[in-house]
């Protein structure tokens, strides 16, 4: 007979172990759907997983894919901790690119040590101010942040589409809804001749680090955790609840910013419509999956990372259609969910007795 | 004996030929890089309707579908070109910046980009459609059918395509009734089938009775037929999605040009270059003509059809003023390729500005 019995407290090592579990239950409800779809199996998956990144150019690519989801997904990870919604973080990302675009613009043609340091601060600003929206109507307003930061998000789309499409537009561009092209100077420097991984990543892994830091050696992580367990407590204890909110939101939409600018000055090099293919979306999976832990976020991204490229190879190399990419990102998420039973739940398995 | 020699000579003939075909089948291979599914019925419908006409004449093709616009087209024309594949389409006017880019770096692939202005390589060539003549049949009917004499217009963005398209459909609607007036509503998308059908329902509110779009759904047509007022089909035969409302409609028809560029590939005879086909050429096609339309406009429109594919008559034929009244191109003169390629300004009875 089996048995669900109640934990008394949330396993630990279960808490590090679902992710993984998730991961493999994907592969195989993978498998079983492209079986279905008349695909062999296992060859899906190889051109799926293993075959894109099984050269120098492939893994560079996966790094440059994985570079803006790490990123926001460690500014989320702040919101999530302590108990804030931030669905926006694609908008945050966009106004964060329409500000240092922006900046980029105003140095068109010109060159200078100085230009990117000011566009990459100008996308972490724009990121920040556009965060502070929810954070600020949240803290004073008590409206829902969830709503609020999401419904930002296609506003922000519509403001770069006006700017892309008017007064930003390229004027030599017949018209077609695009900037200019940034000079080298805003641009961020390339790693590799011949590879598209740029000084990007450098953002990324600093933020890994620093988020490392203040989660777990600061005064603030200790209080983002507490008021992520019970907001009450933390109202006991007498943290500054608005402080905090302000904070973690503003944390969250400098990391997005900055991820839209390692977008636009790293292998777009302008501004138009479409710059992120949704990765302000894709990093609320990347934020769960690496458990908001900074060291689960870097193999969560990776791992997310790869479902964009494998689409692309196995559909290039077996006809599989791209959009089954999507459907493993949702099915990541959705095992992972559900696998959150075994946290607090175990199954027992009693003999039989007659 | 005889026959028998005959035979196996013949069906050897027959088994070289055929070997001669699969030999070039295997040496060329296409690919096509899609901006949307290739079961939008619109677009990217089309482009892949041509990439069959590519694989029925025996090539080999591949296509990835949903390519962003981000810095993920780029990966894609890579793996594409590193993969094997002789010549890469890329369909979508954003590709341009990246399949300049790719081409430089693979001197031997060609390149085709469609809708585009940049060939900075030898490699790349650019193509597009004169869909501004099947406009002009377009005006042609809707200048007939209307009663109200307004005429909605769905436009995607202010770029000099869809102006010529809105020019070109007005002139030849005052051409046949002067009364009208072409109403705009810019969509601001290519695709966005909510959008579309709200952009459609403002122009029926404001008094249109025929709809016009340049946007690639079928929401539009689907919201004519709803309403009860005339629509006309974009890039595929919408005719099955509002069998009442369309009456015709100009499509896409890329096949031609991809077997004629693949073929070219394997002939070692392709060379860069700027293609703009129209009517005659058959990259423009327009379908079946309703019968709620009168025998004497059909008979007319298939006559206009006709004088555009020979060239007798031009849709940019002068006098054409501009909304101020500004002579843009004088009387028995057309606009050049050169005018229709910038064209950013309205002609006399167009409403409205153009969006800055």
């Amino acid at each position: 007979m089996i048995k669900i019995v109640k934990r008394d407290q949330p396993s630990r090592a279960i808490f590090f172990f679902t992710p993984v579990l998730a991961i493999f239950l994907t592969l195989v409800a993978g498998g079983l759907i492209f079986f279905i779809l008349g695909f062999k199996p296992f060859e899906a998956l190889k051109f799926f997983f293993i075959v894109p990144i099984a050269d120098k150019y492939g893994f560079s690519e996966l790094l440059l894919k994985a570079t803006p989801l790490c990123l926001i997904a460690i500014g989320l990870s702040f919101c999530f901790k302590s108990n804030n919604w931030n669905i926006g973080a694609e908008g945050q990302l966009t106004f964060g690119a329409i500000v240092s675009g922006g900046v980029a613009l105003l140095f068109y043609e010109q060159e200078g040590f100085y230009i990117l340091p000011i566009v990459i601060l100008a996308g972490a600003i724009g990121g920040m101010l556009y965060a502070s929206i929810p954070a600020i109507l949240k803290t004073y307003f008590n409206t829902n942040e969830i709503l609020v930061s999401l419904m930002l998000v296609y506003v922000s789309k519509l403001i770069l589409d006006y700017l892309v499409v008017g007064p930003w537009s390229n004027p030599e561009g017949f018209n077609f809804p695009e900037t200019r092209q940034f000079s080298d100077s805003a641009k961020l420097p390339l790693l590799f001749e011949g590879l598209r991984i740029h000084a990007g990543i450098f953002l990324a892994l600093a933020a890994v680090i620093v988020s490392w830091f203040v989660f777990y050696k600061t005064y603030l992580g200790f209080q983002m955790k507490v008021s992520g367990f019970s907001l009450k407590t933390a109202k006991y204890a007498g943290y500054k609840g608005k402080k905090m909110i302000i904070l973690v939101f503003l944390i969250s939409g400098a990391c997005a910013g900055l991820a839209g600018v390692g977008e636009i000055t790293g292998p777009i090099g302008q501004l138009h419509r479409e710059i992120s293919p949704d990765y302000g979306f894709t990093a609320i999976i990347v934020a769960f999956l690496g458990r908001l832990h900074p060291v689960g976020i870097i193999f969560a991204s990776l791992v997310v990372a790869i479902t964009y490229l494998g689409a692309e190879t196995a559909q290039i190399f077996m006809q599989i259609p791209k959009y089954t990419g999507q459907v493993f990102q949702g099915m990541i998420l959705f095992f992972l969910l559900a696998s959150d039973y075994l946290l607090f739940f175990k199954i027992k398995f009693i003999g039989s007795k007659k | 004996m005889h026959k028998i020699f005959i035979r196996s000579f013949v069906s050897s003939l027959v088994l070289l030929f055929t070997l001669t075909v699969t030999a070039i089948a295997k040496d060329v291979k296409a690919a096509f890089v899609y901006i949307g599914p290739t079961g939008d019925h619109g677009w990217t419908y089309q482009h892949d309707v041509g990439r069959k006409a590519v694989e029925a004449a025996g090539f080999k093709t591949t296509y990835v579908e949903g390519v962003p616009e981000s810095a993920d087209a780029e990966r894609v024309l890579r793996q594409l070109a590193n993969s094997g594949h002789d010549i890469i389409f890329t369909t979508s006017f954003g590709y341009m910046n990246p399949t300049n880019k790719v081409a430089k770096e693979f001197p031997n692939v060609k390149f085709e980009h469609a809708t585009g202005y940049k060939r900075e390589h030898a490699n790349v060539s650019t193509y597009a459609a004169r869909f501004y003549e099947g406009r002009t049949i377009l005006g042609t009917i809707a200048g007939t059918m209307t009663k109200s004499n307004v005429i909605g217009y769905v436009a995607s963005f202010p770029i000099p395509e869809v102006i010529r398209g809105i020019n070109s459909f007005t002139l030849a609607a005052q051409k046949v009734n002067p009364n009208i007036k072409t109403k705009i509503v810019w969509a601001f998308t290519w695709y966005d089938p909510g959008k579309e059908a709200e952009a459609a329902k403002a122009l029926i509110d404001q008094g249109a009775d025929v709809i016009a779009q340049h946007t690639d759904s079928t929401a539009i047509v689907q919201m004519a037929e709803k309403a009860g007022v005339y629509a006309f089909g974009q890039a595929s035969d919408m005719d099955k999605f509002a069998p009442k409302a369309v009456l015709t409609s100009v499509e896409n028809n890329w096949g031609p040009y991809y077997v004629d560029r693949v073929k070219a590939v394997a002939n070692g005879t392709w060379n860069q270059k700027d293609t703009w086909h129209g009517i005659g050429d058959g990259m423009v096609v327009i379908s079946d003509l309703d019968s709620q339309m009168p025998a004497d406009l059909r008979s007319k429109v298939k006559k206009l059809q006709a004088d555009l594919a020979s060239g007798k008559v031009h849709s940019f034929t002068g006098p054409i003023y501009d909304q101020k009244g500004n002579l843009m191109v004088a009387e028995g003169k057309t606009a050049d390729d050169g005018m229709l390629a910038g064209m950013m300004t309205y002609v006399k009875g167009v409403e409205g500005d153009i969006p800055k």
